[in-house]
Formats: structure tokens, C-alpha cells, sequence
């Protein structure tokens, strides 16, 4: 069974009096641990598609089953359920809790799970010593470096061990070196076995994932799969 | 997949703590919406405290007269209004001759009393003189039981006294310490207005009652005072039942009695005072209800505009934290969440302010207390209730802002600079 299977996903927004298609009819499976990039320049739906994809939203058309469960059609509070269990979030702009320090900020997914304080604690602190933070938990965002709040977010996606990591631009507003080091951190947790899903319009970024899908229009221009995936490693080598 | 966990209660837990956070971190705002809920819990912890204080008082000295025992006057105990001061003073004062009417007549009394003011004056003895400001008596010798004045040394009045005019007196206690500073007073000589007694007996001491001593004056026997001051003295009639259960039906006698005396028609309103320790209490009761009453409507406006002021603030926060709401949302909160977030954080504003308002205002309406030497109270009744009415204020007016703040877009949110 595969992880996502959408069919025919349309979406649709009515401002003012003109609508806007902004997906026209969408098909995907995505299996279980695969490393997708969903590429495309602005205005050509992939936002829209990840909005979907991350249940914030739902569509106007067509059917989205998640875990063979379809998330189209739930309420409000099933899909804020579905957001808090089966997806994990990484922004652009990381989003982090400015007025918490890192392991809340880590802990925030658990609470709304309602995972009691001490296990949640422990979970948050695990978590962040898997990314690399484990020397950061009571730092606050602004006193973080780029990388290091992304990696508190990617903490943050990880920590109700979700499905899906849907990751939105993740090194977006980061420095090259930096957005390596966190492509590196995902080729890690693509290799345990996460799937991820990451949306961008860099090629430099979509170059690391094993799938490329390609949204123009609102439509899919193009799914290829990548035999080669270009490894972190050598281009941190790189001079 | 792992079921939810989140249960009701831990869920209110969560997003109290949540809200606490948030009052922490914005402690100056937090502060200027506090002030607004302390104004208004503060005025009315503060008179209720106050009024209790004076009650409180009240009612522990109201002992001026004694058991099962009523007073006739002219006027009621506490008027503030001037047509009623008007109309009593209109009425016919009573005198002496009253009194043997009433003993000969009000069978059913065990004790009948007279007692006079015959105006202020100085006192002096051979060791300190007072401030002419020592209100001197005349009382019949029942006085002493039928108002409540207890010998600490020395006797009362005897009905010889009384009867031939002896230059006798008893002191109250503050002025038997203040002329007498070493040793006993008894029979020691007192002169007040020009008139030399000699001392017979001194009162325990009675306390305070409104922050005024009740222990400094001079009795004399009422036959002395009609000797030296006249038989139209304008008197006080005091009368005793044996108990309490013939209590009642004496002052219906009483009444009758003295309505006859007074010549008031059948019909009209009695043309005086029934007077008790426990009337006195009750009229002050319902004299303090109009205070409280003035009060709540004052506080419950200043209740509202600071219930409007936190609205606006919630409103406020709801806007600037909009990001933070669509982060909560994105990770998986339900709009129950947020909005319990939020009403939290109003009611929260709004028990902190409540609470500062109730001690500050049980310290400020206890400060009466050190006017007029009383033990101080905590309306505990008025805490309860001065902390609900925070609870509802907060609910209501935190309300509306939580329902926009979980009503959000969440991706729009997401987006908000």
C-alpha cells in the first residue's frame, strides 16, 4: 500500500469574482521512504500541493488517501490530528517559538499529542541530541545560528515520529554551506528509513532527492526519478 | 498510529501553563491590563472590608444596654436624613415624671431606669484636670444593670443617694486613670462644674465604638442632677424583662403604656424610639447596604471597562501572535486548543489582577480598623466573590479574541509578517 495516493486532486480558490485553478487535477503515489522533490517556479501550484499534502488544507476536487485513510474529506479536528501525528513540518522561515527556548520548542508537537511532561521532556531532548543540538536545548531561537533553528524545526517535524517530513524551502534562508549541511541531515534521516518531501525551486536542492516531481500550471509536468543522486559529501569536499 | 492522548483536563493544564507563559513574557502589558481589574476588585474589597470592620465593631459594643432591656429616645439611633432630624426634634422629650408612670404601669418590667445628660464639662481632682469635654450623667440606681455598666470597684447608687441628692459619683474608666493616674480613686474628690462629688465607684472598662471612648464620663445619681439642674431635665427611659421570653410582650406593653402617656391618637405613628442593642445593629446594616450597593454599581463599571481593556489587548496579542497561531495549528493543535490558550491567558490576566485587587484592598479597608481600634477582618465571602466575578470577566471578555485566534487561517497564518 502506498503512503499517499492522490487522484485527480484539484483545488480551487474564488477571489472576488474570478477563480483561480490552482491545482487541476493531480496524480501521485508516493511509497513509504522514498526522497521526493516537488519542483516548480512561482505561481505553479506546488504550494497549493503542499498544503494538501500537509493537510492544512483541503481540496475542491479529487481524493487524497493518507496511510490508506482519506484525509479529504475529514473535519477540522481529525486533520489538526493528522498534522500532529503523521506529518512533520520544516518552513522556509523555520517557525520556531521565539519566546521558548529550543526544547520546547522541540516539545510543542508532544503537548498537543498529550504525551505527559517527563516522557515528552526526555523525547524532546533525545530528539535534538539526534540533530546535533544536544549542547543547545535551553537556547532560544535568537540566540541560534541559522542552521542550528532549522535543525531545532527539523527536531520539531521529527519528534512524534511522523509519516511524512513535508519540508517547505528548508535552506531557503540559509547560506549555501549551511543548506548543505542541512541536505546532509536529510540524506540521514532519508537513509533511516523517513520519507521526505521536500518542496523548492532550487535545482541544487531537488538534485539531492531521489525523485523529482515537476508542477507547472498547476498540473504535473514531469516525474523523474534521479539515479544519481548527488551526495552531500562530495560537495562539501568540493573546493 | 498512537491514539491521542490528550484528555479535557490535561489539555486545560497544558493550556493554563501555556497562557502563564505568555502573561510572563509580556510582563509590561500584562501589567497595564492588570491595573484596570485590580481598580475595580480593590474598591470593592477595600469599602467591604471596611464596612465590615465598622460592623464588626458595632456589634461587639453594642452592649449599651443589658439583657432583654429596651430604650425609649426621641431619636432614632442613625439618621442621615434631615426632614427624620427635623421631625425628632420636634418630638416631646421625656422627664423624670415619666418614670414613675412607667414603674407604676409596665408590670411586666423587672427593671425600670431613667438617665439624664446634664451637659459637658471639666473634671479635676487633686491631681489632673480633664478637657472640658466629660459628658456628665444622672441615672436612677436600676441604671447600672438596665445599661450594661459594670462596677470595677467601689458601688453604684444606693436609693438613699438617689432619693436625698448625695454629692456622689462613678467614674468611667479612662477617666477614673486619667484623674487618678496612683491609686484608687474611691473616696477620693472629683469636681466637675464647680460642684464637688465624692467617689463611690469605678467602671470597667467598655472600649471603643467608632474610634470614640465610652469610658470617659461621670455619673451621678439622677436625684442629685434634678437637684442641682432642675426637674426639666430631658431623660432617657430604659426598661428591663426578667427574660427573654417575656421580652416582647413588655415592650408591647410599654408601647401602650407610653402612647397613653404621650397622648397619641389611635392610629398615628408612635411618637418616639424603641430602641435595642440588636435594633442599633440592624439599622446600621441597613444603612451600609446603600454604601455597598453605591459600590458594586461603581466597581461593576470599572469591572466592564477593564473587561474591555483586556478584550482589546487579547485582540491585540491575537494579531501580533498570529504566526505563533498558525505554528500551533500546523503542528497539530486543534482550534479547541487555541482557543483555551487564549480565554486562558484572558482569565489569567484578569485572576492576577483580582488578586492584587483583594489584598490590597483588605489592607486599605483594614487600615479603618486602626481608626477606630478594632481587630482587623478578611471578608472571606467578598474574596470568593471579588475572584468569580474576575473568573467571568476574563471568560467573557477573552472570548471573543480566542474564537478569532482559533478561527484563523492557518495557512494564512503560516504566512503573516
Amino acid at each position: 500500500m502506498s503512503l499517499i495516493r492522490i487522484q485527480n486532486l484539484a483545488r480551487r480558490y474564488v477571489m472576488g469574482t474570478e477563480t483561480v485553478h490552482a491545482l487541476r487535477g493531480v496524480s501521485v503515489q508516493i511509497e513509504r521512504g522514498e526522497y521526493l522533490a516537488i519542483m516548480g517556479p512561482s505561481g505553479s501550484g506546488k504550494s497549493t500541493l503542499m498544503n494538501l499534502l500537509g493537510c492544512l488544507d483541503t481540496p475542491s476536487e479529487g481524493s487524497y488517501e493518507l496511510n490508506g485513510k482519506d484525509v479529504a474529506r475529514m473535519s477540522d479536528n481529525e486533520l489538526a490530528d493528522i498534522r500532529n501525528r503523521e506529518i512533520g513540518f520544516v518552513f522556509q522561515s523555520f517557525n520556531l517559538l521565539a519566546r521558548a527556548d529550543a526544547l520546547h520548542n522541540v516539545e510543542l508537537p508532544l503537548i498537543y499529542a498529550g504525551v505527559p511532561p517527563k516522557e515528552r521532556r526526555e523525547r524532546a531532548r533525545q530528539t535534538l541530541v539526534n540533530v546535533g543540538l544536544g549542547d543547545r536545548m535551553h537556547h532560544r531561537p535568537n540566540e541560534l545560528s541559522g542552521g542550528q533553528r532549522q535543525r531545532v524545526a527539523i527536531a520539531r517535524a521529527l519528534v512524534n515520529s511522523p509519516s511524512i517530513i513535508l519540508a517547505d524551502e528548508p535552506t531557503g534562508n540559509l547560506d549555501s554551506k549551511t543548506g548543505v549541511e542541512i541536505l546532509s541531515l536529510f540524506e540521514e534521516l532519508s537513509r533511516r528509513g523517513n520519507t521526505i518531501i521536500v518542496v523548492t525551486h532550487e535545482e541544487e536542492v531537488a538534485l539531492h532527492a531521489r525523485r523529482v516531481i515537476r508542477i507547472r500550471d498547476g498540473l504535473i509536468a514531469a516525474d523523474e526519478t534521479n539515479p544519481h543522486p548527488r551526495a552531500v559529501v562530495a560537495s562539501v569536499s568540493a573546493p | 498510529m498512537n491514539p491521542r492522548l490528550m484528555t479535557p483536563w490535561r489539555e486545560l493544564v497544558e493550556m493554563v501553563r501555556m497562557a502563564a507563559n505568555a502573561v510572563k513574557t509580556n510582563i509590561l502589558r500584562s501589567s497595564l491590563t492588570i491595573l484596570g481589574v485590580f481598580v475595580g476588585v480593590f474598591s470593592i474589597i477595600a469599602v467591604m472590608t471596611g464596612i465590615r470592620v465598622l460592623q464588626q465593631n458595632l456589634e461587639d459594643a453594642m452592649n449599651g444596654l443589658g439583657a432583654n432591656t429596651f430604650a425609649f429616645q426621641r431619636f432614632s439611633g442613625i439618621s442621615f436624613d434631615a426632614a427624620d432630624w427635623e421631625k425628632y426634634r420636634r418630638r416631646k422629650p421625656f422627664r423624670i415624671v415619666d418614670l414613675s408612670q412607667l414603674e407604676r404601669r409596665v408590670t411586666l418590667a423587672q427593671a425600670v431606669s431613667a438617665s439624664a445628660n446634664f451637659g459637658s464639662g471639666e473634671a479635676s481632682s487633686r491631681y489632673a484636670q480633664t478637657s472640658p469635654n466629660i459628658p456628665g450623667n444622672g441615672m436612677t440606681p436600676e441604671g447600672f444593670t438596665t445599661q450594661n455598666l459594670t462596677l470595677g470597684e467601689g458601688r453604684g447608687f444606693s436609693a438613699a443617694d438617689d432619693d436625698s441628692g448625695r454629692l456622689v459619683c462613678v467614674l468611667g474608666f479612662d477617666l477614673a486613670a486619667k484623674l487618678f493616674p496612683r491609686g484608687s480613686p474611691l473616696s477620693e474628690s472629683v469636681k466637675f462644674q464647680g460642684i464637688s462629688y465624692k467617689v463611690v465607684g469605678v467602671l470597667v472598662q467598655r472600649g471603643a465604638l467608632f474610634g470614640q471612648s465610652r469610658d470617659n464620663f461621670i455619673a451621678i445619681p439622677l436625684g442629685t442632677a434634678r437637684r442641682l439642674y432642675g426637674e426639666n431635665l430631658s431623660v432617657q427611659l430604659q426598661v428591663q424583662a426578667p427574660n427573654r421570653d417575656t421580652y416582647a410582650e413588655m415592650v408591647e406593653q410599654a408601647r401602650g403604656v407610653m402612647r397613653t402617656m404621650r397622648q397619641v391618637p389611635p392610629g398615628d405613628d408612635d411618637d418616639f424610639e424603641i430602641v435595642s442593642n440588636e435594633s442599633a445593629v440592624s439599622q446600621f446594616r441597613s444603612l451600609t447596604s446603600a454604601i455597598r450597593l453605591g459600590v458594586a454599581a461603581i466597581s461593576s463599571i470599572a469591572l466592564i471597562a477593564a473587561g474591555i481593556g483586556i478584550r482589546n489587548i487579547m485582540l491585540v496579542s491575537v494579531t501580533e501572535r498570529t504566526r505563533e497561531i498558525g505554528i500551533r495549528r500546523a503542528i497539530g493543535a486543534r482550534k479547541r486548543s487555541v482557543m483555551l490558550q487564549f480565554i486562558a491567558e484572558a482569565v489569567l490576566l484578569s485572576e492576577v489582577g483580582g488578586a492584587l485587587g483583594v489584598v490590597g484592598g483588605i489592607l486599605f479597608g483594614n487600615l479603618i480598623s486602626f481608626v477606630v481600634k478594632a481587630p482587623p477582618v478578611i471578608p472571606w465571602d467578598w474574596v470568593g466573590i471579588g475572584l468569580a466575578i474576575c473568573s467571568a470577566v476574563g471568560i467573557l471578555f477573552g472570548t471573543y479574541p480566542a474564537w478569532k485566534a482559533a478561527h484563523l487561517d492557518p495557512i494564512d497564518s503560516l504566512r503573516y509578517e
